[in-house]
């Protein structure tokens, strides 16, 4: 029952470096092909909770689509330090138009 | 139209009859657990929605404040001080049912020594902004993670009421009024047996008393013609 996970931050240095001084695990990446590699490598472990900044995001759209059906991990994007992208945003929309069918918000 | 290849045969209208008893039952079920999702599902893309503006608000604060720490002190002294964290966060997952969808319930504990002291670093060779920086994110994190925990919860619920929809829509639109088809056409086609068989036996029966009134009648025939001969000698 006990069992424990981790939470990963993925993005570039700046973004994540914060997170780091919390205790999470930080992966900075240079590229999206090293992010791509990274969320599929940590989806393997125990790792619970992928926070994934958007401007990586946007560019590796399949991954995430991969694991949204899964309970584990959870991939959560945030904004990086160039501001919100509503990439976030959009994610819940479309997560409201598969439900309904149509878009009703 | 229904596929009619369905033998037209008692046994096969009374097991149809079953399989649309069982489809309406599970077309209502569906159609209850599917308004039921949605709701718990609206409630819950409400939630995602105020609490991701917050988020993103807050760590936007986040980020200037680094970045602004970041401009006051050299890069290597910054990851540098950063390096090394003194507390370390243990998530543990449960999962909680809402209408047969596992969502997940994370819960954290933080591992650190003393709740005031949180900085990995010293405090001689950094810039206050990175106290402020770390500070702000400690508390941006308990929202981020409620957040990761109503976000995913909210995308399976999708899916479910997705999977769900279509069954509905399914039972609803085939599965249903195909089976009533069927059933219609089983009908139809043993009442119309029935009347063939009725009509065949009054055509039988016409037959059997025609050909009983001929040979009663040939009889009287026969009878007539021996009275009238022995009639004649007398």
């Amino acid at each position: 029952m006990a069992v424990t996970y981790r939470i990963a931050v993925i993005g570039d240095w700046e973004s994540v470096m914060g997170f780091r001084a919390l205790g999470l695990d930080t992966y900075p990446v240079a590229s999206v092909e090293e992010a791509r590699e990274k969320v599929r490598q940590l989806a393997r472990t125990d790792c619970a909770v992928i926070y994934l900044t958007e401007t990586l995001a946007k560019e590796m759209e399949d991954v995430i689509t991969r694991y949204k059906d899964e309970l584990r991990p959870a991939i959560i994007l945030i904004p990086g330090r160039e501001g919100p992208l509503g990439i976030g945003r959009d994610s819940i929309q479309r997560a409201i138009e598969r439900a309904v069918g149509a878009d009703i918000l | 139209m229904a596929n009619i290849t369905v033998s037209p045969t008692r046994m096969e209208l009374t097991r149809l009859k079953g399989k649309l008893r069982t489809a309406q039952r599970g077309h209502k079920l569906l159609k209850d657990k599917r308004d039921e999702l949605m709701k718990q599902f609206l409630d819950t893309v409400r939630e995602v929605r105020s609490l991701r503006a917050e988020v993103e608000e807050e760590l936007m604060t986040v980020h200037k404040s680094f970045t602004v720490a970041s401009a006051l002190m050299s890069s290597e002294a910054l990851e540098q001080a950063l390096l090394y964290p003194k507390q370390s966060v243990v998530l543990t997952q449960t999962t909680q049912n809402i209408m047969s969808v596992n969502v997940p319930v994370y819960d954290f504990q933080m591992q650190t020594r003393s709740e005031s002291d949180i900085y990995p670093y010293g405090f001689a060779a950094t810039s206050g902004e990175l106290d402020t920086a770390v500070d702000a994110l400690g508390h941006v994190f308990r929202k981020m993670l409620k957040l990761a925990e109503i976000e995913k919860s909210a995308q399976l619920m999708a899916e479910e009421i997705e999977k769900t929809r279509r069954r509905v829509n399914a039972l609803e639109y085939v599965m249903i009024p195909n089976t009533q088809e069927a059933i219609r056409y089983i009908t139809m086609k043993l009442d119309e047996n029935d009347r063939a068989t009725t009509t065949r036996l009054m055509k039988v029966k016409d037959m059997i008393l025609k050909e009983s009134l001929e040979e009663k009648r040939a009889e009287t025939a026969r009878a007539v013609e021996a009275f009238g001969k022995e009639q004649k000698p007398v």
